[in-house]
């Protein structure tokens, strides 16, 4: 009470008050969140820390222009003397960039579909349908995603290699077609949120109708999901795509190579090559990262358009509590 | 029509409005319950026969490898049962395991809060009402799309995971050198790390920001109007509002972290499946890669239950 008696005194005397005091207000506001202060430093500190953030990316992208001079020349730090694209010519051609670039996409899209597709069944199976051990089968399911794929690994490995799937884009596609690939857990749980919110009714006239349960699936509840379906298979593609430890494993010394591990394939051919300090050697710092902005580059193009769905996708799968 | 006719109406199966009869002998009614019941199965069959093959299957297979020593014939398996003798060749004979998983759990320990903290930081940050939130959440968002092994690997490599300010200006090691280094090292190693840390918090200032956005307004004017300031209001509203959000958070930090494939435990793991590392005869080959792996699931397991348990007897205290 005492302050709203004090606020109205001050509301009173605006007219009167000094220079100093408006400046105040300015500066710290009614409230000190509303004040020019606040605002400004809440702008610096996002800005530097856009900074860290970006940091990275642009020592990459200016690194990867440098040519040799620039590299072995101190004053040179940040911005290359010249535009050179020399760096990114030679991985461009040494790799067959195209090709991989091929390969890489086609290994990271037929997973991602197959774990879309699964992930929206069984999502649905889970949202809007009772059976026995429900409860156990969900806990279960949730559980996949805390244990570590060095668990697993060693037997998929044995298996796979059993069955001829090992350098094969089988490997992946077989556990994502049965729910149970990469971070399939987090996916269920996306579909799982989305379904549960789909009102029982609209199911139950359908099936009035006689539609059956699967084609009721296809028809009617499918294209409400537009939405979870994007980000779910956008994630995917992107986890896919950028896996590298299991894909090491399962496609080592194979011909089907996902970008990133073509690219670090032959960096480490090429750096074997040259001794320890030698020109070429130092050379290779800036071809290394234009090769990584190329590997990058097709997610930097996809996430440009798609950022939306990315950034929306902690909504959809429910954590904050519905 | 006719092979429909075949499926349904046959000697294992024939199919009636009301009752299903099998091998003509068993009769089971048909009730809606039941019906849904079958139908929701058939939905999450496809993860039931997933989970059996690729995940239950390897999990028991691997701790029943991580009881023996195993040898490869080519195709054959020679196993010799060592009970839990791998498990503890891990601890005494292989000092170089014992040294990175110590690293690995100093490291959890750090990283993870700091993680928590700087994402609570940044989503509060882009909460407030300011101009374009939609280009910062953009760039805080964006290293979760292009971060990978080799990529970090390569800045690291080149030292462009550390910040050049921190290493130009010595402020910082003006700092470090005149503390005890029992604060001094972890303050340099989270120096030197920090920007990694922070490229792992896209998801999580996400969900902090979903949370954060679901508290109600009204509930600040309420409590501003009684006096509380921005500092109070945080501890006593928007603290406890979010808490639950944490212990998600610190399980998936931890796990995220555990899994990246630069950790240096789980190459190690797989430099040992694949033969690669040697250090003894025991410490060897599939079946010591096994406990390994188990072992690091069960530490990683014990660090995600001290933080949760840390987290609830806050909470506990606080009510």
């Amino acid at each position: 009470m005492m302050k709203l008696s004090a606020l109205k005194k001050e509301l009173q005397n605006m007219p009167k008050s000094s220079g100093m005091k408006r400046m105040r207000k300015i500066l710290f506001g009614m409230k000190f969140t509303d004040g020019l202060f606040y605002k400004v430093s809440v702008y610096m500190l996002l800005i530097a820390l856009s900074y860290i953030y970006l940091y990275p990316m642009l020592y990459m992208v200016t690194g990867s222009f440098m040519s040799m001079e620039d590299i072995i020349d101190v004053a040179v730090k940040w911005i290359p003397s010249s535009l050179n694209f020399e760096n990114y010519s030679i991985v461009f051609t040494e790799i067959a960039y195209l090709r991989s670039l091929i390969d890489g996409i086609y290994l990271a899209i037929v997973p991602a579909i197959s774990a879309t597709v699964s992930a929206a069944l069984v999502g649905y199976g889970f949202a809007k349908f009772d059976f026995p051990f429900k409860r156990t089968l969900f806990v279960l399911m949730i559980m996949t995603f805390i244990v570590p794929p060095q668990i697993t690994m060693l037997p998929m490995f044995r298996m796979f290699s059993q069955y001829n799937l090992l350098g094969s884009i089988r490997a992946f596609v077989f556990p994502a077609i049965l729910a149970n690939g990469l971070n399939a857990a987090i996916f269920i749980l996306i579909f799982f949120q989305f379904f549960r919110m789909v009102p029982k009714s609209l199911i139950e006239s359908a099936e009035l109708d006689g539609a059956n349960a699967f084609t009721i699936f296809i028809r009617i509840i499918l294209p409400l999901a537009i939405p979870s379906i994007i980000i779910v298979f956008l994630f995917s593609f992107v986890w896919y795509y950028n896996e590298t430890y299991l894909s090491g494993l399962y496609l080592r010394g194979s011909d089907l190579l996902s970008l990133p591990l073509r690219i670090d394939q032959y960096i480490s051919n090429f750096t074997s090559i040259y001794p320890e300090g030698s020109p070429a050697r130092e050379r290779m710092q800036a071809v290394k990262l234009a090769g990584n902005i190329l590997t990058l580059l097709p997610l930097l193009i996809l996430y440009f358009f798609t950022q939306r769905y990315f950034v929306e996708s902690i909504d959809r799968t429910g954590i904050t509590g519905e | 029509m006719n092979l429909k006719a075949k499926l349904f109406h046959n000697k294992l199966i024939h199919m009636h409005h009301d009752h299903i009869l099998f091998f003509n002998r068993f009769k089971v009614k048909v009730t809606a319950k039941r019906r849904s019941s079958f139908i929701g199965l058939s939905f999450i069959s496809l993860w039931i026969v997933g989970y059996l093959i690729f995940a239950l299957y390897p999990i028991v297979y691997s701790f029943y490898l991580s009881l023996f020593k195993v040898r490869l014939d080519g195709g054959a398996i020679d196993l010799t049962f060592e009970g839990f003798n791998n498990f503890a060749a891990a601890f005494l004979y292989d000092p170089y395991f014992v040294e990175i998983l110590v690293e690995y759990v100093l490291e959890m320990l750090l990283n993870v809060p700091i993680t928590i903290v700087f994402a609570l930081i940044i989503a509060m940050l882009i909460n407030q009402p300011i101009k374009g939130k939609g280009i910062f959440r953009t760039i805080f968002f964006l290293p979760v799309i292009i971060t990978t092994g080799p990529v970090i690997r390569e800045l690291m490599n080149q030292g462009a995971t550390t910040l050049p300010s921190i290493d130009e200006y010595s402020i910082i090691d003006l700092v470090i050198t005149n503390l005890n280094s029992a604060i001094a090292d972890p303050l340099q190693a989270l120096f030197d790390t920090i920007l990694l840390v922070l490229w792992f918090t896209g998801i999580q200032i996400l969900i902090f920001l979903a949370g954060l956005q679901k508290i109600d307004k009204e509930i600040y004017e309420a409590s501003m109007i009684d006096g509380a300031g921005p500092w109070e209001s945080f501890w006593k509203i928007t603290l406890p509002q979010i808490m639950p959000l944490i212990t998600v958070i610190v399980i998936y930090t931890t796990v995220s972290m555990s899994v990246f494939s630069l950790n240096e435990v789980i190459i190690y793991i797989q430099n040992v499946m694949l033969g690669e590392s040697t250090v003894g005869t025991l410490t060897t080959g599939y079946g010591y890669s096994a406990a390994l792996a188990w072992i690091y699931f069960i530490v990683m397991v014990l660090i995600i239950l001290l933080f949760v348990g840390l987290l609830s007897i806050r909470r506990k205290s606080r009510v």
